[in-house]
């Protein structure tokens, strides 16, 4: 088990360093290069020059990494020169990360708590309207755009229906105090019901948004496993032994189902990564996601930069943490 | 088309009085229409308190559906169950699932082939077998563990306090059916069915695993169906042989009956494939020829027909049927045959209990 | 169940998105694996499968093809994706008017930025006063290049990678397949956007390149597990055996045998292309040129108008919506028919 984490770990590293490599790569590819793209609208040629040897832009390549390197451990990224003008890069991401992982984490949880019993109830039903119902929703969930069912959500329940906010984190001029910076949490910390009712409504549409990727891709994985582990022995022998139907699907097939849906849940990190650029630019909804549209838009690369390293960062931690839930879900890797 | 039910009672090996578990004109068929396929086909046969019953015959035979049928555990779609199974009484085919629940694991309880794959991998063993004495016997937690542990002392399982936490891939082959074992017999069910319990298992192992049932089943009391497509395995343990070809019962005998004159040509043909371990060199092991994709229809004759070197013109045009046998030694014996054997193929008689393999 | 029992209810005829529960042979588990498996195994679980010898291969494809001919979903996939690419090929010479032309122009105002359905203009026009129908008809030819040569692209660096690793094997196996783990290991749609941000002038190049860098490490997984699974069948021993060169066997031998799960593969990948496309497009990261208009990129650039006029938006979703669904309802189906073992 411990052998197992380190060697996780120790491969973490390893895609850590081809990633830095790798956006040390893309830095240098970036159009105009480097100078530029921190220059910006600056770039005269005579300051061009002047960066380029105040970098150290004509020193061998490897001596460049490694001066890269120690900037990016030191967190000096460099300043935005876009949208966020004069701020340090480093800064707008710690700023709008509470902003994002709330609205992951409900989103996956949302994404959760609908595709895991409908997969169940979908396999147990194989065949029936509710299964071919439900496969033809999620076949056809994975061919929608995110962002063009976000603008519809937004349509629908913000611009025509009016039910919830078309767009941001919470109602202007609100009495809201921040601790997180996590809203709905916030809210609730403080017993500022109305600030965490208000934050909540907020979040719903792009929170459902957003769950459309992992939703689909989970509840086909919950089918597919139920129907393979309804097929194995050991349910079999649980229904032999005469158990109830609730232990029979608690602990001997749920318990199996359930453990590739743990590994494809981090995998989703990543797809909600990416999702969250798209859905946090409809609402204009201030996490990373939406400066990290900004910045493609505007070319901000600085902020590009953070944002991309600390999303790919974020995303190889959580699967290593994935990684290791497994092990301890799965007494078979656990005990080897 | 079906067999006609048998329905004189006989009396049991070791004592009459009523039969525990009795299966009459038992009958699955897969699919429908012309696909439809009968895997078991007008079974009867009964089991007496303590009793010991073998199931044999090759795979396909039907055997393993029978027992699946009797507990209710065939898959729930495609498959159509006719006839009756009664136990102590009570119809289990036209029982509600919520009591045929409560029979099965403490009245009925069913041991499987493969016995890793009939572990669940993510549980520890301790609650696999607890949670079958929480069920029925209504005990708490960790009164169960306790018996738990008890039962798989019982079982022969060394150690077993530690092994409750253990999960199945981290046991041996034998110590796994050991477990299944435990569990089966964790509510001393009144009936047993042990569906070719040895048979994913290694030689030397598999000897222990029987002479651990035979133990634990003479000691309570436990009546047991042995389904195997070993005749070496019944001979060490069954009372009472029925042996199945093509979803039909061919021939039914008491053990040494069957062994001193086997009657059905595919019960010569199994007994004669067993190896024996004192044995005249060169004689060769004959298997039963060809496969069970050989079979004609019962409807058309005798399914055995084209496999069968017995066979004469009538076994290709009339069904036979399952009538009792008085030419053979032993009462009771019952035969599904136009063209019996008359003399034992294997020669000398086997001695029973040393050749148990 | 240990009995053998003939197949009643997985008979070729009855396959749908979900039937067959018949009792079939019995399936060892051998679910879920190691951990760090994840997407990996699902590709490998895919690359064995469409892996056989040559005689079993011609039988696995038309017992593939007798399944695939009665299934609704391939069927309902097959019209879709028929449909659209004889659109894409006809759409010139059948669209109503120049898909660049600005006819309505003059209707456009302030108050009304958007050119209502009209007599032969049934769907409107779209900002530029250019014709919606025709846009969209016209439309499905780039959408379908952008599908068609991001795929590819994908393919041709999956093959390269994927045969050096499978072909050659022993350091190079492990160098590549290292790189293709950590390519895997970043969130692709994120690196899309990344690789396309690169480009100063973005166009429908950088677009179809940055969706095809992030389909390499698919494919070379993909291939390179399919070949690994034939490097020691008799096939390839027995063209060994009689001297055959390494590449002529890797191209000859390996590389034909692992079309199958290439195919369902690339139409997966299509249907994503598509629509990750779309989302480049909607970033500002698309081809700004909108004079060959691609459904994507009509989309991306509705954003402005959607609460307003969203039918400018609905109309190209539409359109990706039903052709991507098309692509996974085809590889869905052409997985299900492949994989003996994937009754799901």
């Amino acid at each position: 088990m411990l052998r197992f984490i380190v060697r996780r770990s120790l491969q973490a590293l390893l895609a850590l360093f081809v990633l830095s490599v790798l956006l040390f790569a893309w830095l240098r590819s970036l159009p105009g290069g480097v100078v530029s793209a921190l220059l910006g609208e600056r770039g005269t040629p005579e300051n061009a020059a002047a960066l380029r040897s105040a970098l150290g832009l004509d020193d061998p390549l490897y001596v460049q990494y490694w001066r890269f390197l120690q900037r990016a451990l030191r967190g000096d990224f460099g300043v935005s020169n876009g949208v966020f003008r004069g701020e340090p890069a480093l800064d707008v991401f710690f700023q709008r990360l509470p902003a994002t992982v709330e609205l992951s984490i409900f989103a996956m949880i949302l994404a959760l708590t609908l595709a895991i019993p409908l997969g169940y109830v979908a396999a147990r039903r194989r065949g029936g309207p509710l299964d071919t119902g439900s496969v033809v929703f999620s076949l056809v969930g994975v061919a929608v755009p995110v962002f063009f069912l976000a603008y519809v959500l937004k349509y629908v329940f913000a611009v025509q229906l009016g039910w919830l906010p078309p767009s941001g984190r919470q109602t202007v001029g609100i009495n809201a105090t921040h601790i997180t910076n996590m809203y709905v949490l916030d809210g609730i910390l403080t017993r500022e019901w109305d600030a965490a009712w208000d934050a909540f409504k907020h979040l719903l549409l792009p929170a459902l948004a957003l769950a459309s990727i992992p939703f689909a891709i989970i509840f086909r994985i919950t089918r597919a496993a139920v129907i393979d582990v309804m097929e194995e022995d050991y349910v079999r022998t649980a229904r032999a032994k005469g158990l109830t139907p609730r232990v029979i699907r608690v602990r001997h097939i749920m318990r199996n189902a359930l453990i590739p849906v743990v590994t494809v849940v981090g995998l989703q990190i990543g797809a909600l990564l990416a999702g969250a650029v798209l859905t946090e630019k409809v609402f204009a909804f201030q996490g990373i996601g939406q400066a990290l549209a900004i910045g493609f838009e505007r070319r901000d690369y600085p902020v590009l930069q953070v944002l991309i390293m600390m999303a790919a960062l974020i995303y190889i931690l959580v699967n290593l943490l994935v990684d290791i839930a497994y092990a301890v879900i799965d007494p078979r890797v656990r005990t080897k | 088309m079906t067999a006609q039910p048998i329905t004189s009672p006989r009396p049991a090996a070791d004592g009459a009085g009523e039969a525990l578990l009795s299966v009459r004109d038992l009958t699955v068929t897969f699919g429908r229409g012309r696909k439809a396929f009968r895997a078991v086909d007008g079974v009867d046969f009964d089991v007496y308190p303590g009793q010991t019953v073998g199931l044999v015959g090759e795979s396909g035979c039907g055997k393993s559906v029978t027992s699946l049928a009797i507990m209710g555990l065939l898959p729930g779609r495609g498959n159509t169950v006719g006839g009756r199974v009664t136990f102590a009484g009570e119809d289990l085919l036209s029982m509600p699932a919520d009591q045929l629940r409560d029979r099965r694991g403490r009245d009925v309880a069913m041991i499987f082939q493969d016995p890793l794959s009939s572990l669940n991998p993510v549980v520890p063993l301790g609650v696999q077998v607890a949670e079958v004495i929480e069920r029925h016997k209504g005990r708490n937690r960790s009164d169960a563990q306790q018996e738990a542990a008890a039962m798989l002392k019982k079982v022969g399982i060394p150690d077993p306090d530690r092994r409750l936490k253990e999960y199945p891939h981290q046991l041996s082959g034998g110590m796994r059916q050991r477990a299944l074992i435990a569990m089966a017999l964790a509510c001393e069910p009144r009936l047993l069915i042990a569906d070719e319990p040895t048979t994913a298992l290694d030689v030397t192992i598999q000897a222990q695993i029987l002479a651990l049932l035979k133990e634990l089943v003479s000691e309570s009391g436990t009546a047991l169906i042995m389904i195997t497509h070993d005749l070496g395995v019944v001979a060490g343990l069954c009372d009472e042989v029925n042996v199945l070809y093509a979803g039909r019962i061919v021939e039914r005998a008491q053990r040494h009956d069957l062994f001193a004159t086997p009657r059905h040509p595919y019960t010569g043909g199994l007994l004669a494939s067993i190896p024996r371990l004192h044995e005249e060199r060169g004689r060769r092991l004959t298997p039963v020829p060809g496969s069970v994709s050989d079979n004609i229809p019962w409807e058309q004759g005798c399914a055995f027909a084209p496999r069968c070197a017995n066979a004469v013109d009538v076994c290709r045009q009339q069904t036979p049927t399952l009538v009792p046998d008085r030419d053979a030694v032993g009462d009771d014996r019952l035969l599904r045959c136009h063209n019996p054997l008359t003399a034992n193929p294997v020669d000398d008689t086997p001695t029973v209990e040393e050749d148990a393999r | 169940m240990t009995d053998h029992l003939p197949d009643t209810g997985t008979s070729p005829g009855s396959t749908g998105t979900g039937s067959g529960t018949g009792p079939a042979e019995p399936r060892r588990p051998g679910l879920a694996g190691r951990p760090g498996a994840r997407k990996k195994e699902r590709i490998d679980r895919l690359a064995e499968a469409g892996t056989l010898s040559e005689e079993e291969g011609v039988s696995l494809w038309q017992s593939a093809w007798r399944r695939l001919r009665r299934d609704p979903v391939f069927l309902v996939g097959a019209v879709i994706i028929a449909a659209f690419v004889v659109l894409a090929v006809i759409a010139p010479w059948i669209a109503p008017h120049d898909p660049a032309a600005r006819l309505l122009i003059d209707q456009r105002t302030t108050s009304n930025p958007i050119p209502g359905p009209q007599p032969g203009h049934p769907l409107g026009a779209d900002d530029a006063g250019r014709d919606m129908l025709s846009r969209l008809m016209v439309g499905a030819r780039q959408t379908l290049i952008v599908g068609v040569l991001a795929t590819l692209g994908g393919l041709t660096g999956g093959l390269i990678l994927g045969t050096l690793a499978g072909g050659i094997g022993g350091w190079m196996d492990g160098v590549v397949m290292r790189i293709v783990d950590v390519m895997l290991s970043i969130p692709s749609l994120l690196m899309a956007f990344s690789l396309a941000a690169m480009f100063a002038r973005p166009s429908q190049w950088t677009v179809i390149l940055a969706i095809a860098i992030i389909q390499i490490p698919i494919f070379a997984r993909l291939l390179r597990g399919s070949m690994m699974a034939q490097r020691h069948s008799d096939h390839v021993l027995a063209a060994q055996a009689l001297g055959v060169r390494a590449p002529a066997i890797v191209f000859r031998h390996m590389l034909p045998n692992s079309v199958g799960p290439v195919i369902v593969q690339g139409t997966l990948v299509l249907a994503v292309a598509i629509i990750d496309a779309a989302a480049l497009s909607f970033l500002g990261l698309g081809n700004p040129d909108d004079t060959q208009p691609e459904w994507g990129q009509m989309l991306g650039r509705a954003q402005q108008y959607f609460n307003t006029h969203p039918e400018v938006a609905v109309y190209p979703a539409l359109c990706i919506i039903v052709v991507a669904l098309g692509f996974t309802l085809m590889g869905e189906s052409l997985r299900e028919a492949l994989d003996p073992k994937s009754r799901r």
